[in-house]
Parts: C-alpha cells; sequence; structure tokens
C-alpha cells in the first residue's frame, strides 16, 4: 500500500508552520514509522493523511486516493487512533469496540462477534465488561489499538500510541503490532526511537515539518559518517584515532562513534589494556542525533559535535 | 461490506444515550430538574394560573436544552476525547452523526418528555389540532436547536469554550424570552426585544393553541415563517458549514 505526498505544506492560522513543502513516496505493507522530536509535525502529517484535517497546499495520497478530493473513499479504508484519543469512561470495553463498528456501519449482531475477536487478540476478553475508568493506562492504549482492529480497515493510523506507556507495557503494545501489522499498512508515529527501530519497516525522519530522511533502518543507518559505535565501560581511556567522534557518556561509560575499520583498529588496544567494551551498529537513536543535530548547524560535512 | 446507516445512527444513540443510561442510572433524574424547577416556580409565583404555559415552557425548554446539551456532549467527544477525529476519519458522514446524536438527547430526557406529557393531558387544555399544531411547533424548536448546537461544538476546541456557548444559549433562548409566561406580560418597547429570540415565535405558537395568548391568522402564519426560516438556516450551517474537517 502507497502514501505519497507532493510539496505537503501545513500552516496553522496564517503563522504556525507545521509542515514544510514535504515530498516522500513509500510503498510497502507493514510498519510505517514516523519519528520526530515533540512538534516536528507528526500529527499534522497523521491528521491531514486520515481526512481529519486541510492541508494548506501540497497533496497527498493514500493507497492511491486524494485525502483531499477523494476523502470519501478513502474513510473507508483507513481506522485511525488520534493521538491523546481515550476511550470513554461511561463505556465497557466491549461497548466501545462496538459502537466504533456500528459507526463504520457494521450492524449490531456483526459487531459483537468482530468486536470480542479484536479483545481477544490484544489479551483483554477478561475485562469486557468492566467499566472504561477503571482501566489501567496500558490497558487503555490497548482498548483504542482493539478498536481500530476490529474494523476491515486496511489502513490503520496509530499517533503515539505507547507514549506515557511504562516500558512492560510498551513492549507488550510491541508484540501486538508485529503481530497485527500482516496483511495492513500501519503508519506508527513515536518518539521512542527504540519503538521505531523494533517495529518499523521503513522509518521517516521529520524534523521541524522537512523531511530529514525516509529508508529501512540499514538504508538510514547506511547514509550516516559514523553507522558504528564502540562503547567502552570507562572513561580513562586514551584514543588517538583520526576521524572518530568520542563521547564521555559517564564516569564509566565512553562512546566512540567512526566507521567500522576505523572502531576495529581500536579493539587491539582495549583488548590489551583488559578495558571491557562492546561494539554495535548505530542505533536509530544515534542515527536520528546525526540527521537531527546536523540540521542545527551549518555545514554539514563540517559540523562534528553533536 | 455494506454499511448500513441505521447502525451508523445507531452507534451515537447508544453511545451517547442507552449506554451511558444503562452503565449510569442516576443520569436519568439529569434533563428532569432544569425545566421541573422552573415550571415549580412558575406555577406557585402565579397561584397555579400559569400551570398551563408552564408545562409548555417546559417542553419548549426541553426541545432546547437537547440541542444545548448536545453542544456539550460532542464539544466533549471531541476536544476530551478525541472521538470526532475517529468518527470523521470513518465512514459515517457529518449528517449522520447529527442526526444520531440528535435522536440521542431525545432518548436521553425521555423521562422529562414522558413526564411533561403526562402534565399536559392533565393540566393543559386544547383541541387535537391544537395538540398536532404544539407537536410541530416543539418539532422545530428542536430542529433549530440541535443544528446550533452541532455548529458550534464543531467550532469549539476546549471544553471551557463549549460551557460558554451553552450558558449564553439557555438563559437568551429559554429562561428571559416569554416561554414559561405569556407574552402578554411583557411591556412594549421590550416586546419588540423578545422577538429576536426564535424561541418566542415558538411559544406564540404553543400559547395561541391553549387559549392564553390570541394569535390572529396573519400572525400565526408570520411566526411559523420565521420560525421555519431559523430553522432552515440553522440547519444548513450545521449540514454545510459546521467545521467538520478541521482547518
Ligand atoms: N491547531 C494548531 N494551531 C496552531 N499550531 C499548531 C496546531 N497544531 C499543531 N500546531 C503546531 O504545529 C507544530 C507541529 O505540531 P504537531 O504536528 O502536533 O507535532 P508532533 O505531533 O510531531 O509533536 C508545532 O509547532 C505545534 O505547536
Ligand atoms: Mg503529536
Amino acid at each position: 500500500m502507497r502514501i505519497a505526498t507532493h510539496g505537503l505544506t501545513k500552516i496553522y492560522d496564517k503563522k504556525y508552520q507545521a509542515l514544510d513543502q514535504l515530498t516522500f513516496n513509500v510503498d510497502l505493507n507493514g510498519i510505517f514509522s514516523v519519528i520526530g522530536r515533540n512538534g516536528a509535525g507528526k500529527t499534522t502529517l497523521i491528521r491531514i493523511l486520515s481526512t481529519e484535517l486541510l492541508p494548506t497546499s501540497g497533496t497527498a495520497f493514500v493507497n492511491n486516493l486524494d485525502v483531499v478530493k477523494d476523502a470519501t473513499a478513502l474513510r473507508n479504508e483507513i481506522a485511525v487512533v488520534p493521538q491523546e484519543a481515550r476511550p470513554l469512561p461511561w463505556l465497557t470495553p466491549l461497548q466501545t469496540v462496538r459502537s466504533y463498528l456500528m459507526w463504520r456501519g457494521y450492524s449490531y449482531r456483526e459487531s459483537k462477534e468482530r468486536s470480542k475477536d479484536a479483545l481477544r487478540s490484544l489479551g483483554l476478553e477478561n475485562l469486557e465488561k468492566v467499566k472504561n475508568r477503571k482501566l489501567s493506562g496500558g490497558q487503555k492504549r490497548k482498548l483504542m489499538v482493539a478498536t481500530v482492529i476490529a474494523s476491515e480497515a486496511p489502513i490503520i493510523f496509530l499517533d503515539e500510541p505507547t507514549t506515557g506507556l511504562d516500558y512492560v507495557s510498551r513492549k507488550e503494545m510491541w508484540e501486538i503490532l508485529s503481530r497485527l501489522k500482516k496483511d495492513r499498512l500501519i503508519i506508527l508515529t513515536t518518539h521512542y526511537l527504540e519503538e521505531a527501530e523494533i517495529l518499523g519497516d521503513r522509518i521517516m525522519i521529520l524534523d521541524k515539518g522537512k523531511l530529514a530522511d525516509i529508508g529501512s533502518i540499514d538504508e538510514l543507518r547506511s547514509k550516516i559518517k559514523f553507522p558504528y559505535v564502540l562503547r567502552i565501560m570507562s572513561d580513562n581511556v586514551d584514543i588517538n584515532e583520526d576521524g572518530v567522534e568520542i563521547k564521555r557518556v559517564s564516569n564509566r561509560q565512553t562512546l566512540v562513534y567512526g566507521t567500522a575499520s576505523k572502531i576495529y583498529n581500536l579493539v587491539p588496544y582495549l583488548v590489551t589494556n583488559k578495558i571491557k567494551f562492546t561494539v554495535e551498529q548505530a542505533s536509530l537513536g544515534n542515527i536520528f542525533e546525526q540527521y537531527v543535530g546536523e540540521e542545527d548547524g551549518g555545514d554539514k560535512n563540517e559540523k562534528e559535535d553533536w | 461490506m455494506k454499511r448500513r446507516i441505521g447502525s451508523q445512527i445507531m452507534a451515537s444513540i447508544l453511545v451517547n444515550a442507552i449506554y451511558a443510561m444503562i452503565n449510569y442510572p442516576i443520569i436519568l433524574l439529569n434533563t428532569l430538574l432544569a425545566p421541573l424547577a422552573i415550571l415549580a416556580v412558575v406555577t406557585f409565583a402565579s397561584h397555579g394560573t400559569l400551570l398551563p404555559v408552564a408545562v409548555t415552557g417546559a417542553l419548549i425548554m426541553n426541545m432546547v436544552s437537547s440541542g444545548t446539551s448536545m453542544q456539550q456532549d460532542l464539544s466533549h467527544l471531541k476536544n476530551d476525547m478525541r472521538l470526532q477525529d475517529m468518527i470523521v476519519s470513518s465512514p459515517t458522514t457529518s449528517t449522520i452523526y447529527i442526526v444520531g446524536m440528535a435522536i440521542s438527547e431525545i432518548v436521553y430526557s425521555i423521562p422529562t418528555i414522558a413526564f411533561l406529557i403526562v402534565l399536559h393531558f392533565i393540566f393543559v387544555k386544547t383541541t387535537i389540532l391544537g395538540g398536532f399544531i404544539i407537536f410541530l411547533a416543539l418539532a422545530t424548536t428542536f430542529t433549530f436547536s440541535v443544528s446550533l448546537g452541532f455548529f458550534l461544538s464543531t467550532f469549539t476546541s476546549d471544553i471551557i469554550q463549549s460551557w460558554g456557548f451553552s450558558g449564553i444559549i439557555s438563559p437568551l433562548l429559554t429562561t428571559i424570552p416569554p416561554v414559561y409566561y405569556p407574552i402578554t406580560y411583557i411591556p412594549y418597547p421590550y416586546r419588540y426585544l423578545s422577538y429576536l429570540s426564535p424561541t418566542t415565535y415558538a411559544s406564540e405558537i404553543v400559547q395561541s393553541q391553549i387559549g392564553v395568548f390570541h394569535l390572529g391568522f396573519q400572525n400565526f402564519v408570520i411566526s411559523w415563517v420565521v420560525l421555519i426560516s431559523i430553522t432552515v438556516v440553522l440547519g444548513y450551517l450545521a449540514v454545510r458549514r459546521s467545521r467538520w474537517r478541521e482547518v
């Protein structure tokens, strides 16, 4: 399934620019993860793509349907959990999912079975008849996800579905999403980079309303200057290697960023001196810092102090 | 798949009225209180003579409150729960949503309406035709009021703003205008001012059918024309000009 935008721009109230000439094109089944700092324009993009908000200029297509001109047709194919959406406290989980399905046009009968299936697939079957206000934060988010995946929509938008959840609940959500992504396109925004790295089949980095880059994690990594990280469990090391970046994280760890060959040049020194270390590929967090950090400064290639 | 409009309308009724009533029965009393309080005050203050007017007034007020509570409910669902975004991006259209939510407000106030209708049959004297005309006036009032409520709700961005709107509408349309008392009680030139409220036309029509106010045929027609025009305009605003998809 395809999403394409051309020159997509959103300016709120004639003064707040949220998206700036965004042009991209992705074609996949699975999870398309949109990352960016708070205020980068993720929600604005989701709301335009899901026909909730009109763009100021530019075009956007979801599954080859224009989000403005073909909105009615597109609405049959998408389902959205908006950022900060919450289940209505006076309903039960079963009533929540069921009413959403009925709003989509399912009969009262049909909606019951589908709702029960969806609740079961998110592990909420024992809570069907509890009032939503009694659910935990993680259960509420799972319920919102159950609501949209109960529908027939092949394209699902989830705007920061895990923000604010504890680590265990987030990991449960990851497991659920990677199971549900088969046969669907899930557009997932997050500011947890680990989440995008684990789940995203394709990742888009937004920075201040502009496209920083888009691709699989390996593609993104292959484009940065320092694709490897050497983690040294000491702050007392003496490294004289050109073309690497050294960053003391704490008095227990030093990070060295570089290319594979530069990093491996340092290994004999560490082994000889019996200093503990690990070598890793740059995480999405490292990649993100390099992309978004570069934007802050002047010349891309000169900038070193990210 | 085949999408059923009946189901789409039913979803709003279930969520905004039936599930709420089943899960929290206490709210059944909720809509009863405001009209009954004014009804009691007017009745006692007039030593009972205004009871018939007050009963029909309470019915008019109930129709208007359906609109203001719809506006509050929808603002809450939109701004606090983000439900409207889920609906906008779904196959439900704004018209289906308005109709469903409007019916839900009626369902929600069934206890009040039932009680007032009983009072009406006991205390209010009118002909069968008169009863039918009263029904039409109430239905029209309901229609313009929910249209206004929906229209305003789509422009709210938080609940305080929404309380602001309904706090203005409710007294302007029901407490101050001659809804609970005969229009003849207002001296000129203030009476002209009361014609700024659409509910004044509805209550002229209603009051003319229960014998407290004589409305000539010409004025009867004028009242209807004004009431229907306002309803058409507000209905148009609700369906065509509300901010369903945001800008
Ligand atoms: N309704 C609005 N009115 C004015 N500015 C807005 C509105 N919504 C978002 N913005 C601004 O647009 C920018 C992008 O916001 P948003 O899309 O919510 O970013 P994100 O979801 O990545 O945090 C921010 O600077 C935000 O303040
Ligand atoms: Mg956001």
